[in-house]
């Protein structure tokens, strides 16, 4: 355009239609991008968002109860689980027939299982009175309290109805109760007892233990990055390898190394001993403790707070130091008023996505954590693996999910995840 | 950071002592890579240095560890998996991630925040969260506890990686080229190939290696997604370090540092092209 005269005529005679020409390409434009995204897009949704989302929902699903004791379900609507009355006859008859249909269709067990997360033993209640009622007629054998209560006492404990009532319903917050170290006792929320609160103590741990790692990982990386970003470029470089190195290692050497080299005949109480620092008899607990987990973790997490340091100490101008030493301040004042506030950003970035990452971990805990170095992750694993408590691995999952997704959101915000740097 | 000529004692002892003080960090760093890997060619099953390595005598040394590794068909069969599902988990993941990254970084996208967060959220949800998900999801569909299924999961995994890699490297992509080779009459499918390919593909390769590690590396999903079939590398590790620990995962940890010094020295030549092709565009 380097005639500007003609431009404002060009403009009043085509100005409508050069604007509906720009939109059409604007919105080709934006249509041809989105066609490229779309397939990938989907793929994460289904095959991604989708799965965790629906197995969130497990932690309120509670089908199972309602689909298995109907008729029990409306009997027990008429009887006062306020009273200290065990449920009329018709309720344990309706339960009989249910039960029948539930043996026939093997559904009983995986009923049993389910309740049994509520009341401890409730499999044994079940089995108990298995055989028999599956041999009674529902019409003519009854009354079927008194036999059912002989065959298991659990039967005649006011207990087991509420419980039954409670979690009646097909939604039910008892995972997130559960989750949380709390119980429905009688339709009221009351905490679990201390020997079994074990939830928010591994909460609380994972929390604490992850900032404290977050923490040591800025202690070394910090003056790493600060020694990175101001020397020569070639030596940088080669220096970065270092911390490169151990970065593409993968996590499970890492950890291994870490499992040999503290074990209690490990390298490194063979050479306190050697040095006298320790007795023989007396080599340090380095594994299968917090300490092993924490030394671990640091070690493995650290280029993770690096590179973010790195890159944005890179763009401080040296200058700035220069000046306010001309001004006069002391080396220390000139880091510390002038340096430092300008590497914050990187700090941010860092420890964010430190504190991210260390939240999640199961292999480190798992292999170097022993029982007191646990973290939820290895919680949720555990009742995935041995309980099969699926409901309460989705509300166990959802909290810290829920965790993490702040702290992403803050990492947008403070960093932008266009702004994420790898190596 | 060099240290004038007028420095004070004070300042020469804490330049010295800052040194120093980075030093031992860097040996931490290094510190399980570097003893693990002499620790391999241990000829006990001890896993501390015995007085013979110590004393560098040869005997002191062997490679009985490494031998059982390549004969032991457990490993085997584990190493044989982890290279077949990695490579191909890798190729999901570039192929879909490129493009994606490609249509991210044009001037006009709706949405474009969203749905960055959306792609990179594989890499930030805690690990036993994702493998739990996806053990439902791949029952529900048929396959749990197949080859292909351990494949998109890890192809999952990867993508935010492919997603950053490449989108950094069309930051600096010279969008006028790609005029230039449509003036002259070139058809989208042949610029892509012919102009803008050649030009982001050190971006892609490194996306690509950050793929492969990352499937190569995982062991929580498969342990989840796969069943004993997919016994990778990993998982086999993992059994090892949770029951007997054996002195062949010394071994294997090595060969797997070596891997890493491999794909760390191809990325920094591709990092070094990268710089120089970007020297030459005039942007």
């Amino acid at each position: 355009m380097s005639t500007n005269a003609t431009e404002p005529q060009l403009d009043e005679l085509n100005s409508g239609q050069i604007k509906r020409q720009l939109g059409r390409a604007l919105r080709r434009q934006k249509l041809r991008a989105l066609l490229l995204i779309a397939p990938l897009l989907i793929f994460i949704i289904v095959g991604f968002i989708n799965p965790i989302a629906s197995m969130l929902l497990r932690s309120v699903e509670n089908n199972i109860v309602q689909e298995t004791l109907p008729r029990t379900i409306e009997a027990l609507h008429d009887w006062d689980s306020d009273s200290d009355e065990l449920p009329p006859e018709e309720t344990f008859t309706a339960l009989a027939a249910d039960l029948q249909i539930a043996i026939e269709n093997r559904s009983a067990l995986t009923f049993a299982r389910r309740m049994n997360f509520e009341i401890a033993g409730f499999t044994t209640m079940i089995r108990r009175v298995q055989r028999e009622v599956r041999g009674w007629d529902v019409e003519a054998d009854g009354p079927f309290r008194e036999q059912m209560i002989d065959m298991h006492r659990g039967w005649g404990e006011v207990q087991t109805w509420r419980a039954i009532e409670a979690y009646s319903s097909p939604y039910t917050i008892g995972y997130y109760l559960a989750a949380v170290d709390m119980t429905m006792v009688n339709g009221e929320i009351e905490s679990m007892p201390d020997n079994q609160s074990l939830h928010i103590m591994l909460f609380w741990r994972t929390i604490w233990m992850s900032g404290l790692i977050c923490f040591l990982t800025l202690l070394l990386g910090y003056p790493i990055a600060y020694l990175l970003a101001n020397i020569k470029e070639r030596h940088a470089n080669l220096l970065l390898i270092l911390v490169l190195l151990p970065f593409w290692t993968s996590l499970l050497v890492r950890t291994s190394a870490w499992k040999v080299l503290l074990q209690e005949q490990g390298v490194i109480n063979q050479v306190l001993v050697a040095i006298g620092l320790v007795a023989d008899d007396a080599r340090l607990e380095l594994i299968n403790n917090k300490l092993g987990v924490i030394i671990a973790m640091t070690h493995i997490l650290l280029p993770f707070m690096i590179l973010p340091l790195y890159s944005v100490m890179k763009t401080i101008p040296p200058s700035y130091v220069r000046a306010a030493k001309s001004l006069g301040a002391n080396d220390w004042t000139a880091f510390w008023r002038v340096y430092f506030p300008q590497s914050v950003p990187g700090i941010g970035a860092g420890a964010i996505l430190v504190f991210i990452l260390a939240v999640g971990y199961y292999i480190t805990p798992e292999l170097v954590g022993g029982p007191s170095g646990m973290f939820i992750s290895n919680r949720i694993a555990h009742q995935w693996n041995v309980s099969g408590n699926w409901g309460l691995v989705g509300a166990l999952g959802t909290i810290m999910l829920l965790a993490v997704l702040v702290l992403y959101w803050l990492y947008d915000r403070i960093v932008g995840i266009d702004n994420v740097k790898l190596g | 950071m060099a240290l004038p000529s007028y420095a004070s004692p004070l300042q020469r002892g804490w330049y010295y002592g800052f040194r120093v003080l980075c030093g031992l960090i860097f040996v931490f760093l290094m510190f399980p890579i570097l003893v693990i890997v002499p620790l391999s060619f241990n000829a006990q099953d001890f896993f501390t240095f015995t007085p013979e390595m110590l004393a560098l005598n040869p005997e002191g040394y062997s490679l009985k560890h490494f031998y059982d590794f390549f004969t032991n068909p457990d490993w085997q069969h584990a190493m044989r998996n982890s290279l077949s599902i990695a490579p191909m988990a890798t190729l999901v993941s570039v192929s879909l991630g490129t493009l994606a990254a490609i249509g991210l970084s044009q001037s006009h996208v709706p949405f474009r925040r969203a749905i960055m967060a959306v792609l990179i959220s594989p890499m930030i949800v805690p690990l036993i969260i994702s493998a739990a998900g996806m053990y439902f999801f791949f029952s529900a569909i048929g396959l749990q506890g197949t080859y292909w299924g351990v494949v998109l999961a890890h192809a999952i995994l990867g993508i935010p990686f492919v997603i950053i890699t490449v989108t950094a490297t069309l930051v600096g992509f010279d969008r006028s080229l790609t005029r230039a080779s449509a003036s002259l009459g070139a058809g989208p499918m042949r610029t892509f190939f012919k102009v803008q390919m050649p030009l982001i593909l050190p971006g892609v390769i490194s996306g690509g290696l950050f793929a492969f590690i990352t499937s190569f590396d995982e062991v929580v999903i498969v342990i989840f997604v796969g069943s004993a079939g997919q016994r990778t590398l990993p998982w086999q590790m993992f059994i090892g370090l949770r029951e007997q620990i054996s002195p062949t995962i010394l071994a294997v940890a090595t060969l797997m540092v070596g891997l890493s010094i491999l794909l760390l020295t191809m990325l920094e030549l591709l990092r070094r092209r990268n710089e120089r092709l970007r020297g030459m565009s005039p942007t």
